[in-house]
């Protein structure tokens, strides 16, 4: 078969697997979806504990976000879970990444850039981003009711 | 003294030691030379192209190098030989399908055979009073693209037939949509997401005898299960060289003469393929397609063995380590080698990123096109807004070996299980399961 090669000759593949993976996304997103921080949950009932569920499953994408604030209000741990892409997750745990050991109130000021930027998520990708921000915002805003409801008790 | 000489120098270009490679090859993936860069993902793809056959290749190459003449050059015998070959090749193909090689004509593939098809027609019948189209939801997008052009530009009409949830069409839904003006009913023989297989006999009937043209696009059939036009019916089938370890880029149309079909030709030029299809034939890969159609009729039995068998270690596999999960399409009506899985709770494309390096494989999820709309088959044949965005199609094949769907099974395994540890959809499932299967109210912020 005149395709065959003879001995001693060695074919290079410039198809190497690890180019199959940076024809897509930056090598964060790899990072962060490869090995994610801060995956699982925390205890909901805790007072000090806002808990979030944002997204539609329809859509394809959900995110589950936890941070458990201490009495300084500096976020002392942040737990997420997400079903999504790749994009998704790598925002939902870049964004518990972000906000560990911030004051709730500059991790409610973090938008969608702050991430995508970091990310470089393609333009296809921003919502994923904007969900992620959307999460932080509602936990924190869930934080801040159980706070007031507990105040008023 | 000489005998030893020549011993030697026999021994020096001694070819590969065959039985050791080929042991190898099976092994790690079977076509890939023992020099080529191993670490490549194993391909479980085969809907959306196949590998081309190595006796296929064989055949094409003289015609790359000292055969390649033009066929149409009718004066000298590098013409004369090509045209030999071409109709060497339609021979093979005419009978794979139990056809005449005066039904067959050559074109780039399938998509342009379906747009012959439906054009052709409906060009034909242009200014007659028929004016109706039938075909399904779930056709590829080339037919269905077709179809909506001519709604626009020509202001035909089109009944896009409803599927029940395998994906199959009712044969009362088709005897009533032909109405008095229709021209053409298409409708897919194996559909390329999900595998489910339409009886196409009974609606050959059926359209025979409203007197309808039948058109087929058989894209991921033919060469796979045996498909007989006569006893189909069809007056119109559509075949795709690459999908039946042929080359990409050549395609054939089948049309029937007894009773005859008309059509008018879509691409026009020097008159080629009885005028039906201008242009030069490719004679390369026409050989090549010849020699797949030849080599498909031989292997036939053996590759539906062996990819049933496959199927079934896939598909069970699967389901015993894995709770949740749905086969996308008709359980028996289909052809084995599509293997569509919904995993709940587990994103497509994340899945399809965990497996990339190891598994080559599509997804019907929104995230890998460009629109966020997840597959319109999969919408067609009623999959839940839940269920939509989580399935994975694989595709096995002739040449996929059980070391490397077990492989794919050990992979899709972990990482379901990882994803759905990272899932909070599949942590509401576990407290539903726990909760006797009543899935708590849950508060979206």
């Amino acid at each position: 078969m005149s395709l065959m090669l003879r001995r001693g000759v060695v074919v290079t593949r410039s198809l190497a697997p690890a180019a199959v993976f940076r024809r897509g996304y930056h090598e964060a997103v790899h990072d962060h979806f490869n090995n994610p921080r801060n995956v699982g949950s925390l205890d909901k009932e805790d007072k000090n504990v806002g808990s979030a569920l944002v997204g539609k499953a329809s859509c394809g994408d959900v995110i589950k976000l936890q941070v458990k604030v201490g009495k300084d209000g500096v976020i002392q741990d942040a737990k997420f879970k997400t079903f999504g892409c790749g994009s998704a997750i790598a925002s939902s745990s870049y964004a518990t990444e972000m906000i560990i050991g911030q004051n709730i109130d500059e991790a409610s000021k973090i938008t969608n850039s702050d991430i995508s930027s970091h990310l470089k998520l393609p333009p296809v990708k921003i919502h994923c981003s904007v969900l992620a921000e959307e999460a932080i915002q509602a936990a924190i805003e869930d934080y801040k009711g159980k706070q007031s409801q507990s105040a008023a008790e | 003294m000489a005998a030893m000489a020549l011993t030697q120098l026999a021994r020096g270009c001694r070819p590969l030691p065959r039985l050791r490679i080929l042991a190898s090859r099976r092994q790690n993936g079977s076509l890939w030379n023992e020099y080529e860069e191993r670490g490549v993902p194993s391909y479980l793809d085969m809907q959306a192209t196949t590998p081309v056959d190595p006796r296929v290749l064989d055949a094409m190459l003289p015609y790359y190098h000292g055969k390649y003449g033009n066929p149409h050059s009718r004066s000298h015998s590098y013409g004369w030989d090509a045209e030999e070959a071409t109709e060497q090749a339609r021979e093979k193909v005419a009978k794979l399908i139990n056809a005449d090689p005066k039904e067959i004509f050559f074109t780039s593939g399938a998509t342009e055979s379906n747009n012959m098809a439906v054009k052709g027609v409906a060009d034909f019948y242009e200014g007659s009073g028929k004016k109706h189209i039938v075909t399904t939801q779930t056709e590829h997008k080339c037919v269905l693209a077709s179809c909506r052009r001519l709604e626009v530009d020509k202001g035909w009409s089109v009944t896009y037939l409803p599927v029940d949830k395998w994906g199959l069409v009712s044969l009362q839904d088709l005897e009533n949509a032909i109405r008095d003006d229709t021209a053409l009913v298409s409708i897919m023989h194996v559909n390329n997401e999900i595998g489910t297989m339409q009886p196409l006999e009974e609606m050959g009937q059926i359209c025979a005898k409203r007197k309808v043209l039948f058109h087929t696009d058989a894209a991921q059939s033919v060469g796979k299960v045996p498909v007989d036009v006569k006893k189909l019916g069809v007056a119109l089938m559509s075949i795709s060289a690459h999908k039946m370890y042929g080359p990409k880029g050549v395609g054939a149309l089948y049309v029937r003469r007894k009773p005859r079909v008309r059509l008018r030709a879509v691409i026009d030029g020097g008159g080629q393929e009885r005028g039906m299809r201008s242009g030069t034939l490719a004679t390369p890969t026409i050989v090549g397609f010849g020699a797949a159609a030849e080599v498909c009729m031989a292997e036939m039995e053996n590759d539906h063995r062996h990819v049933e068998m496959l199927y079934k270690r896939m598909h069970d596999q699967i389901t015993e380590q894995l709770p949740q999960i749905t086969l996308n399409g008709s359980p028996s009506a289909r052809y084995p080698g599509n293997v569509n899985l919904s995993f709940a709770c587990v994103e497509g494309e994340s899945l399809l990123m965990s497996l990339a390096k190891t598994t080559a494989v599509s997804s019907g999820s929104a995230c890998t096109s460009a629109s966020l709309e997840p597959s319109y088959v999969l919408r067609a044949i009623g999959v839940s807004e839940d269920l939509a965005h989580t399935s994975l199609r694989f595709g096995i094949g002739r040449f996929t070996t059980a070391g490397e769907v077990d492989k794919t099974v050990n992979d899709v395994v972990r990482e379901v299980r990882r994803l759905r540890d990272m899932s909070p959809l599949w942590e509401l499932e576990l407290e539903a399961m726990k909760t006797g299967g009543q899935k708590q109210a849950v508060t979206w912020s």
